[in-house]
């Protein structure tokens, strides 16, 4: 049984008490907001995230009308910059947060505990840049573009 | 003819009235015995004859004092007040003093263990330190400020039941030892130490709650709490560790906005 092989290892009989020794207090806020964060954020997801779902796939034409160009006017609008701006970041620091929470519960070791959160941290950073540059950037017709890449309302 | 009657009668008398029954029961102990067995820890199996009445301590004892005196636990006040012999039972963290051997249906083995999360030291002898350092951190005493009163220390009835469940508590480890975070790496304060810095915190007459609140408010204090209600389901004293646990994390929140 592993957690009894682990409970042995820790438990050198040659020098008890020396190895499980609690470690040196880690003290502050930060679990305290992240906690709250994860009830606050997880609120406004779910009106941002059902809104979504109904603007794109119920309201007007359905799920029909969704295409290159749905999105495209969708993010023309600074409303919906902001609300998809918003659901990505609320959406990936909430997921991100659950995560190492994951982590932190399940990986026994220091070693293991840093090499998940830096992949973790790695791909939240590159979702979120990525992500924000596309809502903020976002160009349907690109100039100088070959016309055959482009979606038809750009020749008009 | 009659002689034989008679004995029947008496047979049935005696089973009806004051004769307990018996049974023979079977326990799967997990040992740990590095003096003879080397490193690795394994399973024995001991029968003995229980009552309906008997506790698993009962046949722990049976087995110590009749079968295989090698066999370690610890026990000392036997009726569920001191906390020493929490155990795994059936995967369940018990009181073996607490736990009556018709409870576990003794058709099959039953499993016991030592509680999970802290170093076995021999057979189901575990080493508590590691509980007890946390349990010392949120200082588990009376704090005020101010002179001495010239007479007892006030509180009202209401005030009293404010953390009546958590003055329950025995220190037995049931419930620390039954949480999936503590098991992890034993840095978890755990929900025993919660529940008795809970105790003082909610005392009207103590005046140490922030320096308690703020030992807890920890990367590995109250917020390592996942609610999945293990501690409660173990506590052999009915309390609700998880609620007090909340209770702990509510009062924070109340106090960082």
């Amino acid at each position: 049984m592993s957690t009894q092989a682990r409970a042995e290892a820790r438990s050198p009989i040659e020098e008890p008490g020396a190895s499980y020794q609690r470690k040196r207090t880690t003290r502050g806020n930060f679990e305290l907001y992240s906690w709250v964060f994860m009830r606050a954020s997880g609120v406004v997801l779910v009106l941002l995230i059902f809104g979504h779902l109904f603007v794109n796939l119920v309201a007007g034409e359905g799920i029909k009308a969704v295409d290159f160009g749905f999105v495209a006017g969708k993010w023309a609008s600074p409303f919906w910059q902001i609300w998809d701006l918003l659901m990505l970041w609320l959406a990936m620091i909430h997921g991100t947060n659950g995560v190492r929470t994951i982590i932190n519960d399940y990986a026994e070791r220091d070693g293991t505990r840093l090499v998940l959160k830096l992949a973790l941290y790695t791909a939240f950073v590159v979702v979120v840049v990525l992500g924000t540059l596309v809502i903020f950037t976002f160009d349907p017709c690109p100039p100088n573009s070959p016309a055959n890449l482009l979606p038809s309302f750009c020749t008009a | 003819m009659t002689a034989t009657l008679d004995q029947a009668t008496g047979a049935q008398e005696g089973s009806a009235l004051g004769v307990v029954p018996s049974f023979d029961v079977t326990l799967r102990v997990r040992r740990f015995t590095p003096e003879t067995h080397g490193e690795e820890a394994y399973w024995q199996e001991y029968t003995v004859t229980a009552h309906g009445t008997d506790r698993l301590l009962d046949a722990l004892h049976k087995i110590k004092w009749e079968l295989d005196g090698s066999v370690t636990f610890r026990r000392s006040c036997a009726h569920g007040v001191c906390g020493s012999d929490a155990m795994r039972i059936n995967g369940r963290n018990r009181l073996a003093c607490k736990t009556l051997l018709k409870d576990l249906n003794p058709d099959k083995p039953i499993t016991v263990e030592p509680i999970k999360g802290l170093p076995v030291i021999k057979d189901l002898v575990v080493d508590m330190e590691p509980f007890f350092a946390s349990y010392r951190e949120i200082m588990p005493f009376l704090i005020t400020t101010g002179n001495e009163p010239t007479k007892e220390r006030l509180q009202s009835a209401e005030q009293r039941e404010r953390f009546d469940d958590t003055t329950k508590c025995i220190l037995c480890a049931a419930c620390t030892s039954s949480c999936p975070v503590f098991w992890t790496d034993g840095q978890y304060f755990g929900p025993a130490a919660i529940v008795n810095a809970h105790r003082f915190i909610f005392d009207s007459r103590d005046e140490g709650a922030t320096q308690r609140l703020e030992i807890l408010n920890d990367k590995e204090g109250v917020w390592r709490c996942r609610t999945t209600f293990n501690c409660t389901e173990a506590c052999p004293r009915g309390i609700e560790v998880t609620k007090a646990i909340q209770e702990v994390k509510r009062a924070m929140i109340r106090r960082a906005f």
